[in-house]
């Protein structure tokens, strides 16, 4: 056996393979080599740490592999070792731009377990952060979306206007990128006074910049000769890599977990709908990212009308010990699915976490995607598939 | 053509009442040079890069240094100075070093030509307009330079995409010119304002005749053509900064690309300074208010006024320009070339031919 | 009228946005010259009452980064009416927050069950070295001055008990 046949593993070895052959390709037909380019791990381009390695033929992609791990901060492994305050405390940072969403799942869980029900009012209540945490995150998206392709005007508007959400969320939670609100049985706290006043006031400034960035980029020529047609996705293959959110609705495919996984939340008390685009190219990924902040604005406005009144936490002792049990809920974060795998042997924190992130599973398919293309497009393809670094690695 | 500055220069001399020796003329020459091509980089930089573009962006940009903030080109320029000088280690460090000076000093060898006033011009060519396309050209070749030397598989791309983008791109700005010249009657870019402001429309001489109005067509083909030859969105795929971080500025620090950063603003200086002499009629206002009717009647203090109606015109193009790359995403680097050679060069074609035949019959 | 390109329009915008900003001003804050001031919940740092505290060791324990560090001691008091025992009271001795370390969660804040610490909205604490971020007890006192009242509540939220 050689040196490579010992040392990798099977998969490693058919990549080396994979990539020898392709550069013998290259050798054959130009009888030049080609350029292998590592973009990242520090790049403009990739949203974090992610390093991507590309051998290029003149600006053509030959061969494409994804090398994520730079920001790995052992999240499952910190959770075996904390108690379900302090893992709800950690799992803010794992998505950073939408942080109250990757404590819902998780809490959703730890309630499962231990048979509790949040009541009407909380759940209201988180329904409505966790909808203002996805136009957070999707409005940094837009605005990153115009920097990736060069129009530096966009992104200020976004981070304007998200200064707005911000704010709301802190003067409910106290923190603005980091809320640490949901508690198991509950919230924390409840709203203090005028906040859906101003929540309501700080919806329509928000459909006024999503007007802005439709007309500003989506409506420009240039955007769209970039965007359309560029990393085409097709149905079946978007369902097999596992993709979720927006890059599966933008390839067809009609899958909304706030629509088809009933959970205690209030989303089924909202009128609101749900958008696909039949195209799967890169236009369709942030043109569906865009309506769905629209509709999240309008799921906001409607939940802020019907907010039942009501104790804002449940009956559930002060240290809690969640009793033997697994427990799995996932729920329709801003980036994908995002899952809570978690184990419980009846103490203050849990046994065993395992974290689906929808980022991880997005990326995967950029080996397949990337093959072909130019090396602007490399940038267009990441910024629509849309992956945050600590949502990879956690 | 050398004798008409220094008659000018000894008329300054009258004026103060001394003679001023050559060696006094040539250093006046030379400052002015200096002060032609960076006062417009440090105006443009100040005004569109620093606060246009931050109240495009519903912000303030820089506000502490100097009142408003316009000392803040300063504070940048010391900062870059006072950077570390790196050059890599697999670099061609002689290329790499003469990379910078020659964009530089392209853009210097092209002000040489603009005239701002009846008497306020450097050189007088016959070809004026020749020499300015021809020279122009060289910073291309400092580009390149830039991204080879580099030893950055980055800055090689830039520097490639950009050789093929301003070469491409060099054509239908030269095409735009002919339209000029040809309506001009001459190459002389100091006879081209004359044409513009001693000219009439049709009979009514009240505005001169600035060809804009009748080369239209040759005045977008050349906006959109400097815009591709400054690399400036939407057409900044060599400098492309979410991809090639800075394309084939990327290896450069302190001084060397402070050069290229005041470069890329005289550059567009210069060029907004061209397009005002071909398009905008250059220094002049319409002889007719005045009632002169050649370059010989106009008056000695123009030669103070025109440099600053000419920077009035510049700054008007290079608010279009700035504008244009504030609002833009880039064009894919095959999109762009597409463009240049079936859509500008087709359109500027055309319009050598519809001028021509005018010129003919009218 | 024929579709105005998308390209004039995104022009427009900036434009528009260029004219918004020289007549209504910017979006942005100067800071340091003007000063947003923070909602009242917000987490700027944790205040210490420290005649509330008992050194009963929950927040310590319960801070995910193990940022709070305490020491006391049990001391003997008068007893509270004539001829009765000596109560043992605890005295705190020691009570450090690393704010190098604190991230901020608010979970000490909220399992005290005395009522000790509190959030306050007061963030101008940065310091030239990173030593200087452990706040001592003295410090920790002298931030229960900008401790703001707690914020009402919405129209249909319960009454707090306590």
């Amino acid at each position: 056996m050689s040196v490579t046949d010992r040392l990798l593993g099977d998969r490693q070895r058919l990549a080396y393979i994979a990539s020898q052959a392709a550069d013998s390709r290259l050798n054959v037909e130009l009888e030049t080599e080609g350029m292998t380019l590592n973009i990242g791990p520090q790049h403009p381009a990739t949203h974090g740490t992610l390093r991507i390695i590309a051998r290029l033929d003149g600006e053509q992609v030959v061969w494409a592999e994804p090398s994520c791990g730079y920001m790995h901060r052992g999240y499952e492994k910190l959770a075996e070792v904390r108690t379900y305050p302090q893992v709800t405390t950690l799992v803010n940072r794992i998505d950073w731009l939408g942080s109250f969403a990757n404590e819902v799942p998780f809490i959703l869980a730890a309630e499962k377990l231990m048979d509790v029900e949040a009541p009407a009012r909380a759940q209201h209540i988180r329904t409505i952060l966790f909808e203002l945490s996805r136009i957070a995150n999707v409005s940094l998206f837009l605005g990153d979306l115009g920097v990736q392709m060069g129009a530096i005007t966009p992104v200020f508007f976004a981070f304007r206007d998200r200064e707005y959400v911000l704010n709301l969320i802190e003067g409910a939670t106290g923190g603005r990128f980091h809320p640490n609100f949901d508690r198991i049985g509950g919230l924390k706290d409840d709203l203090p006074k005028g906040w859906i006043a101003e929540t309501k006031a700080v919806m329509k400034k928000l459909r006024t910049f999503c007007d802005q960035i439709e007309e500003l980029l989506f409506g420009n020529e240039i955007f769209q000769s970039r965007t359309r047609g560029i990393g085409v996705i097709p149905r079946d293959v978007a369902l097999s890599f596992g993709l979720s959110g927006a890059n599966l609705r933008a390839s067809g495919v009609d899958w909304d977990l706030r629509r088809d996984h009933p959970l205690p939340m209030a989303w089924n008390k909202a009128d609101w709908k749900v958008w696909t685009h039949p195209d799967g190219d890169s236009f369709a990924r942030c043109w569906v990212r865009l309506q769905e902040t629209r509709e999240a604005t309008k799921i906001v406005d409607q939940l802020l009308d019907t907010i039942p009144s009501g104790p804002i936490m449940a009956k559930v002792p002060k240290i809690i010990k969640v009793p033997e049990g697994e427990a799995w809920v996932s729920t329709e974060n801003p980036l994908g699915e995002m899952g809570y795998y978690v184990v419980s042997r009846g103490e203050l924190g849990p046994f065993r976490v395992k974290i689906r992130s929808a980022s991880f599973n997005n990326i995967s398919i950029t080996p397949w995607l990337l093959r072909g293309v130019y090396v602007p497009d490399i940038v267009t393809i990441l910024a629509s598939l849309y992956f945050i670094l600590g949502d990879i690695d956690r | 053509m050398i004798g008409t500055l220094a008659s000018q220069l000894g008329l300054l001399g009258g004026l103060l009442a001394v003679e001023i020796p050559y060696w006094g003329q040539s250093l006046l020459r030379v400052l002015g040079g200096a002060v032609a091509v960076l006062l417009p980089a440090g105006t443009i930089v100040y005004v569109f890069l620093f606060k246009m573009m931050s109240f495009m962006q519903s912000r303030l940009g820089p506000m502490e240094a100097g009142p408003y903030g316009s000392l803040q080109l300063v504070a940048e320029v010391g900062k870059w100075l006072q950077k570390e000088d790196i050059v890599p280690e697999r670099a061609d460090a002689r290329i790499f070093k003469m990379a910078p000076i020659v964009v530089l000093v392209s853009t210097f060898l092209l002000v040489a030509v603009v005239p701002f006033g009846p008497d306020a011009w450097f050189t007088n060519f016959e070809v004026g307009i020749f020499y300015a396309l021809a020279v122009s050209s060289l910073s291309v070749l400092g580009i390149l330079m830039a991204g080879w030397a580099s030893a950055n598989k980055y800055s090689l791309l830039g520097g490639l995409r950009a050789a093929g983008q301003l070469i491409a791109y060099e054509l239908p700005m030269v095409l735009a010119v002919v339209g000029v010249v040809i309506q001009a009657g001459t190459m002389n870019l100091q006879e081209i304002v004359v044409a513009q402001n001693a000219g009439s429309i049709f009979g009514f001489s009240g505005l001169g005749n600035p060809f804009i109005l009748t080369q239209f067509v040759g005045f977008a083909v050349f906006m959109v053509a400097i815009q591709a030859e400054l690399t400036q969105a939407p057409f900044d795929m060599p400098i492309a900064e979410s991809e090639l971080v800075s394309g084939y500025m990327t290896e450069y620090s302190g001084f060397r690309f402070l050069i290229f950063f005041i470069g890329e603003f005289a550059t567009a200086g210069v060029f907004s300074l061209l397009a005002s002499v071909l398009f905008l009629g250059g220094w002049g206002l319409p002889f007719a208010w005045f009632g002169w009717t050649d370059i010989d009647s106009v008056d000695n203090w123009m030669n103070l006024v025109g440099p600053v109606i000419m920077i009035t015109k510049m700054m008007l193009v290079a608010f279009i320009i700035m504008w244009v790359r504030f609002s833009s995403p880039r064009l894919r680097e095959d999109q762009l070339q597409r463009f240049a050679w079936k859509v500008l060069i087709p359109v500027s074609l055309g319009n050598i031919a519809v001028t021509s035949i005018f010129k003919v019959v009218m | 009228m024929a579709k105005v390109p998308g390209l004039v329009k995104g022009l427009g915008v900036t434009l528009g946005t260029l004219f918004e900003t020289v007549t209504k001003g910017a979006n942005t804050v100067q800071y340091p010259h003007e000063k947003e001031s923070p909602p009242t919940r917000a987490r700027g740092v944790i205040a210490l009452h420290e005649g509330n505290c008992t050194s009963c060791m929950l927040c310590a324990r319960s801070c995910p980064d193990w940022c709070i560090y305490i020491e006391g001691h049990k001391e003997l008091a008068p007893p509270r009416r004539e001829g009765g025992k000596p109560r043992q009271v605890n005295k705190l001795d020691r009570f450090d927050i690393d704010y190098a370390l604190c991230m901020y969660c608010g979970i000490c804040v909220e399992v005290c069950p005395f009522d000790a610490l509190f959030w306050s909205p007061e963030y101008e604490y940065s310091e030239p070295r990173i030593a200087d971020l452990l706040h001592d007890k003295a410090k920790l006192g002298e931030w229960m001055e900008t401790v703001p009242e707690a914020p009402e509540l919405e129209s249909g939220a319960e009454k707090k008990k306590k």
